[in-house]
């Protein structure tokens, strides 16, 4: 029987500080590795404060994986915030700058941001963009906009199937099911979004319940576009 | 000097006071270096490189450790921190000041302390006075330099500039590519740096955010196992003594007068201090798998020569140009700067026709090292080089290799 395997899939979050850019990179790589597959996760950022850019990136393969630092040319944009794009937080210009032929843009917002220039460029190179109100979902499921990491990296996953979702609850449980030791800023997050639920196990569960969501909307949403990530061919 | 050292089966030499199979108060059994390092079974763990000198300073049987708070290094002091509350660090306290820790860590290393401590950039700067106090001093302490950029204005991205002033301070300076070497070259480190002919601080470099920030897969042996302590009787120099070399130096008459007897007590000293570091090699050996350099095809016309993360992104380009142009390169990666891998690097380097050496700063000091040991050095082509914080695509090495054959491309669409 032939056996299907995913190629490199290199991932850039842009977001901005505060949303979680940093720990959805972290938990996407922490999935793959839990799959058994290759991964390195790094963030990207300058003085900490929120509402500044911020970026993040998770490479994952089937193979050992030495790239690191700032990704250049991605295959899959996940785009946390709209002023990403309307206020050029950025540290790209345009934000899809390096995006691969045939790549994903995932983008966090109700309505259509992109200039027709945009699409046409995006459309030539067959880049897929999916406008995806992960904040919305993240309200409504998690109670929180905190949560909208969770969104995103659920529709990365139901888009992409980079990762399952086993295995992005198993990485949860790990970042917030024990004491995690971060920057003060990261720190101050944490506690944060811990305040806003009764007990740990409910922060598990609703953001499980936000992923899993944003995944099977994403999934289903997938299967009316033409994107599909790379795979090796195998005998 | 400069000598090659042969690997043969040199194994990492002990204290002979050091009892193996003790208990720490932690309940840590203490373990021969040898089997720990070698023979012991490990377990893969997913981590941040600061998680991972945690990891490492655990079963370091460590005495002290000072942090003072700077990017990218505060979350590995933060940990340490950690580490002393749970009592497996003897003593940790913050210093005022860069300045401050390297003089307090001297401090508790003249008392027969194993010292551990973190700084990055602007900080590495702040306390380098200290620096060759400490070689001449013989103390040897090991500190993690998490390169960051050290101008202004301020970047607190990595850019390994800071090595370069790190050189000639008489300290080892070695250079990490991975979470996995910082790992093993944290613990190693100390057994290098403690050995009686050796006795000398190592500045154990890693490039910021890279590895400190980045998570990877590294392999850890159980924490119930540890190295053996530190032995201060091992040094060659007495502690605290105020009438043996080096402290009488600072403190005769003798030497502070304008004469050839106090300046030959001063080159001498300095001569011992290098001396030292050569005498390192045999040691380093056994702590970084028989060779201060890891080669790869070496039978190619074209090598990438490079220390720290810009092997990983040679290792990558290497990949690309063979899946993509069909172009061959070999690889040579430094791990350690000072001793420098003379020898070595001239036999790896001898069938080359073209040497890149793709390096995080601007001047490219890596590039002046290495031409500065090799015959016909026209072969060696000095870059790309990225400064500032800013990351190294594998394409952009791809594109300069790419461009010295003369092969066409498409032009990289560059950010920002």
């Amino acid at each position: 029987m032939s056996e299907q395997v995913m190629k490199r899939m290199n991932i850039r979050i842009s977001g901005l500080g505060g949303q979680g850019a940093v720990t959805a990179a972290h938990l996407l790589a922490m999935a793959a590795n839990k799959m058994g597959k290759y991964s390195i996760s790094n963030p990207f950022f300058g003085a900490e404060k929120r509402m500044a850019p911020a970026e993040s990136y998770a490479r994952i393969g089937p193979e050992k994986i030495y790239d690191r630092g700032e990704l250049v040319f991605p295959d899959v944009i996940l785009i946390f915030h709209p002023q990403v794009i309307t206020q050029q937080k950025s540290y790209t210009a345009p934000f899809y700058s390096g995006i691969k032929p045939g790549g994903l843009i995932i983008i966090n917002t109700e309505q259509d941001l992109l200039e027709d220039e945009d699409h046409k460029r995006l459309e030539a190179d067959g880049v897929v963009v999916y406008n995806f109100d992960a904040t919305t979902l993240a309200m409504e499921i998690g109670g929180t906009e905190l949560s909208t990491n969770m969104a995103m990296i659920g529709a990365c996953a139901g888009m992409t199937h980079v990762v399952d979702l086993p295995a992005l609850e198993a990485a949860v449980k790990d970042r917030f099911g024990k004491r995690y030791v971060a920057s003060g800023g990261t720190a101050t997050l944490d506690e944060a979004i811990k305040k806003k639920y009764a007990k740990k196990e409910q922060l598990l569960q609703k953001n499980n319940d936000t992923i899993k969501k944003a995944f099977e909307m994403s999934e289903e949403w997938g299967k009316t576009s033409s994107y599909a990530p790379a795979y090796y061919e195998t005998a | 000097m400069n000598k090659k050292v042969e690997a043969q089966d040199r194994r990492i030499l002990l204290s002979e006071t050091v009892e193996l199979g003790e208990k720490t108060n932690k309940g840590q059994t203490v373990t021969d270096p040898n089997v720990l390092f070698n023979e012991m079974e490990r377990e893969a763990s997913f981590l941040t490189g600061s998680e991972v000198i945690r990891a490492a300073i655990k079963r370091a049987n460590l005495d002290v450790s000072v942090a003072y708070p700077i990017t990218p290094q505060s979350e590995a002091a933060a940990l340490i921190g950690e580490l002393y509350a749970e009592g497996y660090v003897r003593e940790y306290f913050r210093g005022e000041s860069e300045f401050a820790v390297m003089g307090q860590c001297a401090g508790a290393s003249f008392g027969g302390a194993r010292v551990f401590t973190t700084t990055a950039g602007p900080g590495t700067l702040r306390a380098m006075e200290n620096f060759p106090m400490w070689a001449g001093s013989r103390l040897p302490i090991q500190v993690c330099v998490t390169c960051r950029g050290i101008n202004s204005p301020l970047s607190i991205q990595p850019d390994t500039l800071e090595m370069y002033y790190l050189l000639e301070t008489g300290m080892l300076v070695w250079h990490a590519e991975t979470a996995q070497d910082l790992y093993d070259w944290i613990l190693g480190g100390f057994m290098v740096s403690e050995q009686p002919d050796v006795h000398l601080p190592l500045a154990l470099c890693c490039d910021g955010f890279f590895v400190t920030h980045t998570k990877d897969t590294v392999m850890l042996q159980s924490d119930e196992y540890c190295i053996p302590a530190y032995d201060p009787y091992r040094s060659p120099v007495p502690c605290m003594d105020m009438e043996c070399p080096p402290i009488r130096m600072m403190r005769d008459p003798f030497i502070m007068k304008s004469n050839y007897i106090s300046y030959m007590t001063h080159a001498s000293w300095q001569q011992e201090i290098h001396a030292a570091v050569e005498r390192s090699r045999k040691h380093t050996l056994p702590i970084m798998n028989g060779s201060l350099i890891e080669t790869e095809n070496l039978d190619r016309e074209i090598l990438i020569v490079a220390s720290g993360t810009a092997v990983s992104q040679g290792r990558e380009a290497i990949r690309l140009l063979e899946e993509e142009e069909g172009i061959k390169v070999g690889l040579v990666k430094i791990k350690s700067i000072r001793p420098f891998p003379t020898e070595e690097i001239r036999e790896a380097t001898a069938n080359a026709k073209t040497i890149f050496i793709p390096e995080f700063n601007i001047k490219g000091w890596l590039a002046r090292e290495v031409k500065s040991i090799l015959s016909n050095n026209e072969r060696v082509i000095a870059g790309p080089h990225v400064a500032g914080g800013m990351t190294m695509p594998s394409e952009v090495i791809v594109d300069e290799i790419k461009k010295s054959l003369g092969v066409a491309g498409p032009r990289l669409e560059s950010r920002g």
